[in-house]
């Protein structure tokens, strides 16, 4: 008999397989995963979690008997009332004995099981691409900081910390009680000392045991041991292009209610993700406006109310101050979505136009302007077009191709998703029109 | 602490462990007491034990590769894979305590989370019990070897990779799916006819001309020939003759006469087929293979418990887990799903035991060559190593469990408005109810019988198969067409499959290949 512990073996045995799975069930997965992405609170988008899809997808076929029909003769045990010859009215919907057929779970009509967080937000962010990646081709990927991390056990000798390598022999020679060099001096002084004088032949013989008895010890224990070598981390963080900032613009008057809000939250929170699949390294800026700016933490943004009117240029205003104190373009991926209900004070269209033109498009990699609507807009397909917003209007004059923006409108939490998809759709042009 | 331990152990009547937590002296020196007994009363005959520890995260891994240590990779294993994971995340369904491989050394997967006592039940179970089923029972020595199955699996694992690595995953995938289809349609039942050597066939000749020379009578030439006899297509049959048909096991006739399957791909069926030979066993015995170790647990655990070798706390937490397991819910529970094997199993072989001992007028009626002979152990022993499922049913079930069980037989007619009881656990019911129970338990009847009955090899190829329709139950339609697409697929050109009931055909099924395999 041996008794082996597997334990430490490396676990995942079965991840070739369940890669296989996922891979077979890949399109039947992709829309389970869409569809609960929809039911599921934005913040949990990205935790994974439980996925059901059509058993008939993945079902595993066999020769087996059908459900109805023949003679079935069956075995049952716990009888409490029946004699021999009793008759009992057939159950509906077939009956049988129940337990053939589904006895490997095959039966069910769903098929439901849990994703990991990667695997769902692979499959969620599937085919999506980074528009306009100019800057990342201007300075290559190679861009790299060394910054320092502590110390190792090991390295090149180069990277000795001598400081703190002798900080560690020094206590371990403490510890181990090391003759100090002083020490062991002072003893041989004192017994030339007393062999000078003639003293005592005990006590020079006691002090020549001691003596060399610090000496066997001074030999044992080394002035500096392997153990105590430490040797400076470094720590090689790419740089700058692996990080980005990502500007949240939110028009908070009151013409903006709580749906349009939980739309752009949802926006916002899809952009995060996917920005931080792309990038190590995501700051996220919030900016609220009126009729005047004001950069606040993400509880404030999404949740506190304000009334005013609406300028739409004080944000812009207030992210260029914010990209220019803190996140310079050369150094950082600069992205930014707005959203708005597309009222804005008429006077400021032109402003707006104009700062974006010429400050903000220049410096971010892709400006996303969302127009949320009223969830009990009607679609316009009735006899009279929807009048488009003043805003809108003035945005779509801006529009050119190549220039890194685009612009949609959202007035469903269903639509979220696609339209997210529909701009970050990987594609040859950089920038579309609609 | 070793010295402590080893000093109470050779004391009897001290507990082996007293605490929950176990290590691997623990475990020996448990084994060693279970082994005691195993040896010395149950007269148990094992492979060489290899217990390994695992973790639940392992325990998972192996439910996916049906317990096997190495497996080829298949998206189907992943699929049960993530179906248990959920399940057990969920708190839905808990693990098994042990997985037990009929292979010699004979491998035992243990949990790590298994308290002292569920360890010391474990062993028993599976490294004594189960074990001692699969040296013994002659199902298993018939259709498995069990020293060369890691090797084979290991085998397999690697020409799966390397056909992967060669042709593709996808087209290693196809064939793998379409021959799990036919899984349980590949197997041979029976040992079957070996063609004869050529030495074989010369001494049958020459035994046959002799007894012709020695039976000649002149006479017989004068007997008119028959004119009109039965007429027969000897081309036919002389077809069937040379492809071995009729043939039921469905993956061997492919591999063998497919014709156009690359030499990989009939292979891959092999493998397929090798397996689910492997496993054909386990699907004969479940009552006699669990009922065959919870019986010796019992009997261990009981036994441990009075020479004081566990304590009456674990012997408790030992009974909570074994009624558990032998609990069978009746029909009308909502917890009811089958006859539970073990219970059966449990149930059966304890009554043997009673039967052996201390038989009844009734017993010694029913079983006359058992009943009182006094050797409990050696009647259990001779019925585990000779029996299957059926078989054992057929021949061990005691109207006593019977009544016990309160089993009754319904017949469901589906030409009748009305379910009717036909038997009941009384006089006249025994032998009914133990006829109809065996046969549920016959892997024979419980798989539709499907055969290939024919094939024009020169003309246009079409495999024509039968099933053998039993009492008027057909085949699920849906399923038989995916399974006959794999087969033609396979098969390379169309098949059919009648469905015949006492020479009538009542359904057909057809398939057409879609994609002919490279």
């Amino acid at each position: 008999m041996h008794i082996i512990d597997r334990r430490p073996d490396p676990g995942g045995k079965s991840l070739a397989n369940r890669q296989r799975f996922m891979r077979r069930a890949r399109a039947l997965v992709k829309k389970a995963v869409q569809e609960a992405s929809g039911a599921r609170k934005i913040r949990e988008v990205d935790d994974g979690g439980a996925v059901t899809i059509p058993a008939d997808g993945v079902h595993e076929p066999s020769f087996h008997s059908g459900q109805g029909g023949g003679v079935r003769d069956y075995v049952l045990p716990g009888n409490k009332k029946f004699v021999s010859g009793d008759r009992i009215e057939r159950p509906k919907q077939g009956g049988g004995s129940g337990s053939e057929g589904s006895a490997d779970g095959e039966g069910e009509d769903g098929f439901r099981f849990v994703l990991s967080r990667d695997e769902f937000l692979e499959l969620f962010l599937e085919d999506l691409e980074l528009p306009n990646l100019a800057k990342r081709q201007v300075l290559g990927d190679a861009v790299e900081k060394r910054h320092p991390a502590g110390f190792q056990t090991s390295g090149p000798p180069s990277s000795l910390s001598v400081g703190r390598t002798m900080r560690r022999s020094l206590s371990r020679r403490i510890a181990l009680r090391r003759p100090n060099p002083r020490e062991l001096e002072a003893l041989r002084n004192q017994l030339a000392e007393l062999e000078g004088e003639m003293g005592e032949t005990d006590r020079i013989l006691a002090l020549k045991v001691e003596i060399e008895r610090q000496e066997r010890r001074a030999r044992v224990i080394p002035f500096i041991d392997p153990v105590d070598l430490r040797y400076r981390r470094i720590e090689v963080t790419p740089e700058p292009i692996a990080r980005a900032a990502m500007f949240c613009l939110m028009d908070v008057s009151a013409s903006m209610d709580e749906h349009m809000k939980d739309l752009a939250k949802r926006f916002f929170s899809l952009l995060y993700l996917f920005l931080t699949r792309r990038y190590r390294q995501v700051e996220i800026i919030f900016i609220r406006h009126t009729h005047e700016a004001k950069e606040v933490d993400e509880e404030t943004f999404f949740y506190s109310r304000e009334s005013g009117g609406t300028v739409i240029s004080s944000a812009l205003t207030e992210m260029a101050r914010i990209a220019k104190e803190r996140f310079p373009a050369d150094q950082w991926n600069i992205y930014a979505a707005q959203a708005s209900d597309g009222d804005n004070l008429s006077s400021d269209n032109a402003r707006s136009v104009a700062m974006l033109r010429e400050l903000i498009l220049p410096m971010t990699q892709h400006y996303a302007y969302l127009q949320v609507g009223r969830a009990d807009f009607e679609r316009d397909d009735g006899v009279f077009a929807r009048q488009e917003t003043t805003l809108w209007r003035a945005y779509q004059e801006l529009l050119r191709p190549n220039l890194p923006m685009a612009m949609r409108k959202v007035n469903d939490r269903r639509d979220i998703y696609p339209v997210f998809r529909e701009l970050f759709e990987r594609r040859d042009e950089p920038a579309e029109m609609r | 602490m070793q010295q402590v331990a080893t000093t109470l152990e050779s004391k009897t009547g001290t507990p082996l462990f007293t605490e929950r937590d176990w290590d691997f002296n623990l475990l020996s020196r448990v084994y060693g007491a279970i082994e005691q007994i195993a040896d010395g009363e149950l007269g148990l005959d094992i492979y060489p034990n290899q217990i390994e520890v695992i973790t639940s995260e392992q325990m998972l891994d192996a439910y996916a590769s049906t317990g096997m240590p190495l497996f080829y990779k298949h998206w189907s294993f992943g699929k049960h894979f993530v179906r248990n994971e959920t399940l057990y995340r969920k708190g839905w369904q808990g693990l098994a305590y042990e997985i037990v491989i009929n292979s010699s050394p004979c491998i035992v997967y243990i949990m790590e989370e298994n308290s002292a006592t569920m360890q010391t039940l474990v062993l028993a179970h599976a490294a004594f019990g189960h074990n001692h089923f699969f040296k013994n029972n002659y199902c298993f020595q018939q259709w498995t070897d069990a020293s060369s199955i890691l090797d084979y699996l290991a085998f397999a694992k690697t020409y799966v990779a390397a056909c992967e690595d060669r042709y593709g995953q996808d087209n290693v995938e196809k064939v793998l799916d379409a021959a799990h289809a036919l899984m349980s349609h590949g197997i041979h039942r029976y040992p079957g006819k070996h063609p004869l050597d050529l030495k074989s066939e010369q001494r049958r000749q020459d035994e046959r001309r002799a007894f012709a020379e020695q039976h000649f009578s002149d006479l017989w030439r004068t007997l008119p020939k028959t004119a009109d006899g039965p007429k027969r297509d000897l081309d036919a049959e002389r077809r069937r003759q040379l492809l071995g048909l009729p043939e039921e096991n469905l993956l061997y006739f492919l591999e063998k006469n497919a014709p156009r399957l690359a030499p990989w791909q009939r292979e891959l069926i092999r493998i397929v087929r090798q397996i689910a030979q492997y496993f054909y066993p386990q699907r004969q015995t479940k009552v006699m293979n669990e009922g065959c170790a919870t019986f010796s647990h019992y009997r261990i655990m009981t036994r441990l418990h009075e020479s004081g070798q566990i304590t009456d706390g674990s012997y408790l937490e030992f009974l909570h887990s074994h009624t558990s397991v032998v609990f069978q819910p009746e029909y009308d529970d909502p917890r009811y799903s089958g006859i539970n094997p073990y219970a059966l199993g449990f149930a059966m072989m304890e009554d043997i035991e009673r039967i052996a001992t201390t038989p009844t007028a009734e017993d010694r009626a029913f079983f006359p060559d058992i009943a009182g002979c006094g050797d409990a152990y050696g009647v259990l022993r001779d019925a585990w190593a000779n029996y299957r499922d059926e078989s054992f049913i057929l021949q061990f079930l005691s109207p006593a469990v019977i009544r016990k069980q309160r089993l009754f037989r319904l017949v469901d007619d589906a030409d009748d408005d009305d379910i009717v009881v036909a038997s009941i656990h009384d006089e006249n019911g025994y032998r009914a109810v133990r006829q109809s129970l065996s046969r549920q338990f016959d892997v024979g009847r419980q798989d539709p019988d499907i055969q290939v009955a024919d094939v024009d090899l020169a003309g246009d190829r079409k495999l024509i198969l039968h099933h053998n329709v039993v009492d008027g139950i057909k085949l699920d339609g849906k399923d038989t067409a995916k399974v006959l697409q794999h087969l033609a697929n396979l098969w390379g050109y169309d098949v059919k499959l009648l469905e015949i009931d006492g020479g009538d055909t009542i359904a057909t099924h057809d398939g057409s290949p879609t994609q002919a395999f490279r």
